[in-house]
């Protein structure tokens, strides 16, 4: 057989700079999918391991002492799942913003060679972001379908619950996004993030116990986590947790600040890295 | 040269310059590539062939000067040019990860191709690379020589007008490089421009219709292989060894032989139009060299007139 070549005339350079984000989504999915087996068992293990041993065990603890009230007036469970469902948002999307942008820029380069197609490196950022957005929504979906089947969230606040912690999720990405783009190389940069930035954040965004019970010096800590936005909004839209005047929107714009501030570094470095 | 004039230019460069801080990679160089051609950038590391490659590539901007990629400004059409290029980078920058076919299917849908089309299109490029009977396998498990033919399979997967390979042999055994050339060969025949940077003169004589030599960001000479070595070297090439520490000694009873003479570290060579009758004249005169070898002149006696300096160090 010899190859038929016809130079130039298959592609159509109009049609091939669109939708050049989706396509570099399309390959990435399709390579997860070769994972897919344990996407789904930790997709759905961890929420469920979650659920038993936070939600009933010191669950059980907790509204035993408080006399069958919970906490602020709700079982211990429901007063914990908006926070478990945004700290899955925010761990969903964290591995897809990380590993995959050190192999492209660092470890096999694969994204100077989708670079020498014509996607363009905004489209390579966003196709990035949309994945991760995916993996994100997905972990939250197979949390939310947990937490529904165990009764800790009512079902008219799945919506709403969905979109404030992948709002979370997005403002998250973003700046991760940001500062690994800037990372020459990895010098174990990742599990400090994970030591010394998940780990605490988790610990000291009111997720298990409301963030007035901390000392007023460790307060802050909890307000510039967008885990604690989320969590305020999850707890308002789920049971209806009191939130002061005007701070549903400040939440809300935390976290859209996060992401939007994020993205506008994450563009000039992709280009500038791939220009090298 | 006349004959060009007339023909299609694919790439213009004029006083193309790009400097990063105070280094100045590129120094204002003018060059065209004609349709259907084999151009070779010629020179040692560090010359300023992969930052021209990059500009032409439209990944990286130019710091100054005029560069035109088939009819089309770089700066701000850089997605519509690769459209229309293949990039064969230096490494080969696969997914290890994937399979063969995968690699290259994942690669044409970058382009927006139709998966149908590339179904097909795949099994004839896999076979064009000669990687039938690895198309399942992971390329991982490629060796370098087929990683690279799957390099330039996948470069080829948009059915480019220009194809642009960096290094394309480097680090390839023998045998490999010339499967290599014979498979750049073929496409040439296609109708595929050929735009490769090297610094190993055979392949420019093997594969390129012209060449420009390159050094420090400048370019020294343009021409065809045959024309360069015509201009700036003799027919031939006498090469005499008598040991590291008497060459030096034995070069200057033998100025005066031949056209010029260069003295290199381990070796001295003479340059004339007759090179066995020199050697025959020399070892009358009663020097004894440890080897000697009369050859034709390549491009490397060229670059080495240009520069003072061997291609490859």
């Amino acid at each position: 057989m010899s190859l038929e070549f016809k130079p130039g005339r298959m592609v159509d350079p109009k049609r091939a700079v669109r939708f050049g984000a989706l396509r570099v989504a399309e390959y990435r999915f399709y390579a997860m999918s070769k994972w897919m087996t344990s996407v789904l068992v930790f997709g759905l293990g961890n929420p469920i391991l979650y659920l038993i041993s936070v939600g009933l065990g010191i669950g059980a603890l907790v509204d035993a002492n408080t006399g069958g009230g919970g906490i602020l007036g709700v079982p211990y469970i429901q007063f914990v799942a908006p926070a478990l469902l945004a700290s899955a948002a925010i761990q969903g999307v964290m591995d897809e913003v990380t590993f995959p942008t050190m192999d492209g820029f660092v470890w096999d380069k694969l994204f100077f060679a989708i670079n020498a197609t014509s996607v363009s490196a905004r489209q390579i950022a966003d196709g990035v972001m949309i994945v991760a957005l995916g993996r994100g929504l997905f972990t939250t979906v197979m949390y939310l379908g947990v937490l529904l089947a165990f009764g800790a969230v009512p079902l008219s606040s799945v919506l709403p619950l969905l979109l404030t912690s992948m709002l979370a999720g997005w403002g998250w990405a973003s700046v991760m996004l940001a500062i690994t783009a800037r990372l020459e190389r990895d010098e174990g940069y990742f599990a400090l993030i994970g030591r010394f930035v998940i780990a605490p954040m988790f610990l000291f965004s009111g997720t298990f116990y409301p963030l007035e019970q901390m000392p007023i010096f460790l307060q802050p800590l909890g307000w510039i986590s967008p885990l604690w936005h989320s969590v305020q909004l999850g707890r308002h839209l789920s049971y209806g947790m009191e939130l002061a005047d005007g701070m549903f929107l400040v939440h809300l714009a935390y976290l859209a600040i996060m992401g939007i501030v994020g993205m506008r570094f994450v563009y000039p470095k992709f280009k500038e890295r791939l220009s090298r | 040269m006349s004959k060009n004039t007339e023909r299609e230019s694919v790439i213009r460069a004029r006083s193309l310059t790009k400097k990063y801080k105070d280094f100045v990679a590129v120094d204002g160089i003018d060059f065209d590539v004609y349709r259907g051609e084999s151009f070779g950038l010629l020179g040692p590391n560090g010359a300023g062939k992969s930052t021209t490659m990059k500009m032409i590539t439209s990944v990286s901007q130019r710091t100054s000067g005029e560069l035109t990629i088939l009819g089309k400004e770089p700066n701000d059409q850089g997605p519509e040019i690769r459209a229309h290029l293949g990039v064969v980078p230096q490494k080969d920058m696969l997914d290890r990860e994937l399979k063969v076919w995968e690699n290259l299917v994942t690669y044409g849908r970058y382009f927006g191709l139709p998966r149908k089309w590339l179904k097909t299109k795949v099994e004839e490029l896999l076979e064009f690379a000669q990687l039938t009977d690895k198309r399942n396998e992971k390329a991982d498990d490629l060796s370098g020589g087929m990683q690279r033919r799957l390099a330039i399979a996948r470069g080829l997967i948009n059915e480019p007008e220009i194809l642009l390979l960096d290094e394309p042999t480097t680090g390839l055994d023998p045998q490999a490089r010339h499967i290599l050339w014979d498979r750049l060969f073929r496409l040439k025949e296609q109708g595929v421009t050929l735009v490769l940077t090297t610094h190993y003169m055979d392949e420019a004589e093997q594969l390129c219709d012209r060449i420009i030599v390159m050094d420090k960001g400048k370019i020294m000479a343009e021409g065809s292989p045959a024309e360069l070595i015509r201009d700036y070297s003799s027919r031939e090439v006498v090469e005499l060894r008598f040991g590291t520490d008497k060459n030096e000694g034995v070069a200057k009873q033998l100025e005066g032989k031949g056209d010029r003479i260069e003295l290199l570290p381990d070796r001295i060579l003479l340059y004339t139009d007759k090179g066995e009758a020199l050697l025959t004249s020399i070892l009358d005169s009663g020097l004894h060299p440890v080897t000697s070898l009369v050859r034709r002149s390549s491009l490397e006696d060229v670059f080495l007139r240009l520069t003072g300096r061997t291609l490859v160090d």
